[in-house]
């Protein structure tokens, strides 16, 4: 099922649909107030966006670097190929470290890679530790944002998932109340653990260590108490040197959400006193991207979720309806990219507005992306039947200045006497849910030769 | 071949060669008037109290404005009033009853609230996200602009650990409604000394 077909579950709910795009817009405004009191946001985004590039070009040195600065500090250093090994490194590690119970914070690679389920069937308990995750977890559905990944819930659903799971008070659903007894119910769950996962926000190539940020403070705690810490992260994720986190710590939580910071910026250079740290590098087909000069800058993504916030799909949409780990532009890119095929229809949950590239503290042209991705669905063959129709008659007729006003004159004259049954028919799918504009008496074509006469 | 030179391979194969440069990072960038005053502001807009102490020792401090907790633990060694030694507990878990922390700060930073955090001499850094109230000990001579200044005070030549910490923990993951003290501290308060 494509993105239209669920979103058009989404939108069946326009109260609810309206409340998620507001609660979105609310967090862009935040953003846009967080970014505005800084001068040099710009200049900030720009030096941004070359690291990025400059280092996405010298991949393999950095990561090499950062390999051996790593094992000189005495963490462990592993590679993956593809979700497989990377899920097989994991489960590995657990089992020679006997570790049956995992408290793991927010990381989207994990997502990707289907981490859960495979831990879960080979007997491990995995808990989620990240509030927003912790919840949809226990609901049994995906993070429908990168950030926020609860934005699709009202608090009366999470009560009622906490009255189940967690035995709290009936219809109590205030989020102060929940995010205690959270708090309460994973403390438990930390102190009990046998090891912690954690994702990566940046790898430092010069100094060996990795940089993990939350506001919640779970990937710390997790990683500070069991003796085992696996941090998993993609290729994409290593920066040259420490100076370059200035930049990087001051786009992030702005961009995300407002912020000036996250709460809690860890740069694990070591384990704890008497642990291991492991960490594992996955490509998962990012090297592939590398390759290809039109999609490669959406490897210079640092996960803040602007883009999603912005989006006047995603806010009308919701997370779920793009069936692809990352929603929003930047995961209708990377999905794309990664199988076209199966997920041809993301390059047109797009409005072309540009709003996420305007956004983007990488500066990563999405838009540009999404359009050139459309392209290669055409050139694929994978546009749907009736799409493939409509652009076939509306090009050949652009093509033809006396047909195209021709048409135009008899579209103006006819359609606004035809009965509103046959306009708004089922084969008229743009009309669904939105009007026809008054059409005007003259075309633009006229009115510009009666204005030069 | 082992899988970690097939991804480097790939790399190798499939990346451009760049022709941009390394960028400076040493952008020119805010400077604040009063630096006190804006880290003071921002970090009570995250939900932390910063206080200028003046003709008092941290350990009056304590008695004061923390009455009646029964666990406090320093790591910072000009403060008498710890009612257990963290570095001798064996395992970390067992900082899960603290109900104060005092620990050292070695700088904050203006433009975010944040204080840096890092201290080989403390054997458990759970003891930072345990604790449910953190007294965050900063000279006051070290108050930094922004993050430009900030890493250049930070050095990870050798192996350790280290965190900025900006306000208590908090979430906003329930309906956006902002809620203080998530997994870690719940209360944090910044002296400067
Ligand atoms: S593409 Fe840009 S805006 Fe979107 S999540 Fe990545 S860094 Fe943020």
């Amino acid at each position: 099922m494509g993105h239209p077909k669920k979103a058009s579950k989404f939108v069946a709910n326009s109260k609810r649909m309206h409340w998620h795009d507001k609660a979105l817009w609310f967090v862009r405004e935040r953003r846009d107030l967080a970014t505005h009191q800084l001068d040099e946001w710009e200049e900030l985004r720009r030096v941004a966006s070359e690291i990025k590039t400059h280092t996405m070009d010298r991949l393999d040195y950095y990561l090499e670097e950062f390999e051996k600065n790593a094992t000189q500090k005495g963490l462990h250093i592993h590679w993956a190929r593809d979700a497989k090994e990377h899920n097989e490194i994991v489960l590995n590690l657990l089992l020679t470290h006997g570790a049956k119970r995992v408290v793991k914070s927010k990381s989207m690679l994990t997502e990707e890679c289907g981490l859960n389920p495979f831990l879960e069937k080979n007997g491990i308990e995995i808990v989620d530790t990240d509030l927003g995750e912790r919840i949809v977890q226990l609901r049994k559905e995906a993070p429908s944002h990168i950030v926020l990944p609860a934005i699709h819930l009202k608090k009366e659903e999470v009560g009622k998932t906490f009255e189940e799971f967690l035995n709290t008070q009936k219809d109590n659903c205030d989020p102060t109340y929940l995010t205690r007894e959270a708090r309460k119910h994973l403390r438990e769950k930390f102190l009990t653990a046998d090891a912690s996962i954690t994702g990566v926000n940046f790898a430092i190539a010069q100094t060996g260590g990795v940089v993990v940020c939350t506001n919640e403070g779970n990937a710390d705690l997790g990683a500070s108490l069991p003796k085992l810490h696996i941090a998993s992260m993609g290729i994409e994720k290593v920066i040259p040197r420490l100076e370059e986190l200035s930049v990087f710590t001051r786009l992030l939580a702005r961009s995300a959400t407002g912020q000036p910071i996250t709460t809690y910026t860890s740069h694990f250079h070591a384990p704890i006193e008497g642990g291991e740290l492991h960490i594992v590098i996955v490509d998962n087909g990012r090297s592939d991207t590398l390759s290809n000069s039109d999609f490669k800058e959406s490897l210079n993504c640092i996960r803040c979720g602007a883009c999603l916030n912005t989006c006047p799909v995603y806010r009308r949409s919701g997370g779920h309806s793009y069936g692809y780990t990352i929603p929003g532009p930047i995961g209708s890119t990377l999905g794309a990219s990664r199988d076209l095929q199966a997920n041809r229809t993301l390059p047109f949950a797009c409005t072309l507005c540009a709003s996420c590239s305007n956004v983007c503290p990488s500066k990563i042209k999405l838009h540009n992306q999404l359009y050139r991705h459309r392209q290669n669905v055409v050139k694929a063959g994978l546009l749907g039947a009736k799409k493939r129709a409509i652009l076939k008659v509306s090009s050949w007729v652009m093509k033809h200045p006396l047909l195209l006003d021709f048409v135009g004159l008899v579209v103006r004259k006819v359609v606004p006497i035809l009965p509103r049954s046959i306009v708004y028919s089922k084969a008229n799918i743009w009309g669904r849910g939105r009007e026809v504009p008054k059409f005007p008496k003259k075309s633009f074509k006229e009115l510009y030769k009666e204005r030069k006469k | 071949m082992s899988s970690r030179e097939t991804i480097l391979n790939s790399i190798k194969k499939n990346r451009p060669s760049s022709t941009i440069e390394l960028p400076n990072t040493d952008i020119s960038h805010v400077k604040y008037r009063d630096r006190d005053k804006k880290f003071a502001t921002t970090l009570k807009s995250v939900g932390g109290d910063a206080v200028w102490l003046e003709d008092k020792s941290v350990d009056e401090f304590v008695a004061e404005n923390y009455r009646d907790l029964d666990v406090i633990v320093s790591t910072y060694l000009e403060f008498n009033g710890s009612t257990k030694d963290a570095n001798e507990l064996e395992t970390p878990h067992l900082l899960e009853d603290v109900d104060l922390a005092v620990i050292k700060g070695e700088f904050a930073v203006a433009e975010n609230g944040a204080v840096w955090v890092k201290n080989p001499k403390n054997h458990h850094r759970a003891l930072y996200f345990l604790a449910t109230r953190l007294l965050i000990v900063v000279d006051k001579n070290s108050i930094v602009d922004s993050m430009h200044e900030a890493y250049k005070l930070i050095d990870f030549s050798r192996a350790g650990y280290g965190t900025f910490i900006s306000g208590p923990s908090k979430t906003a993951d329930i309906e956006q409604a902002l809620v203080i003290g998530a997994h870690g501290a719940i209360e944090v308060c910044v002296l400067f000394v």
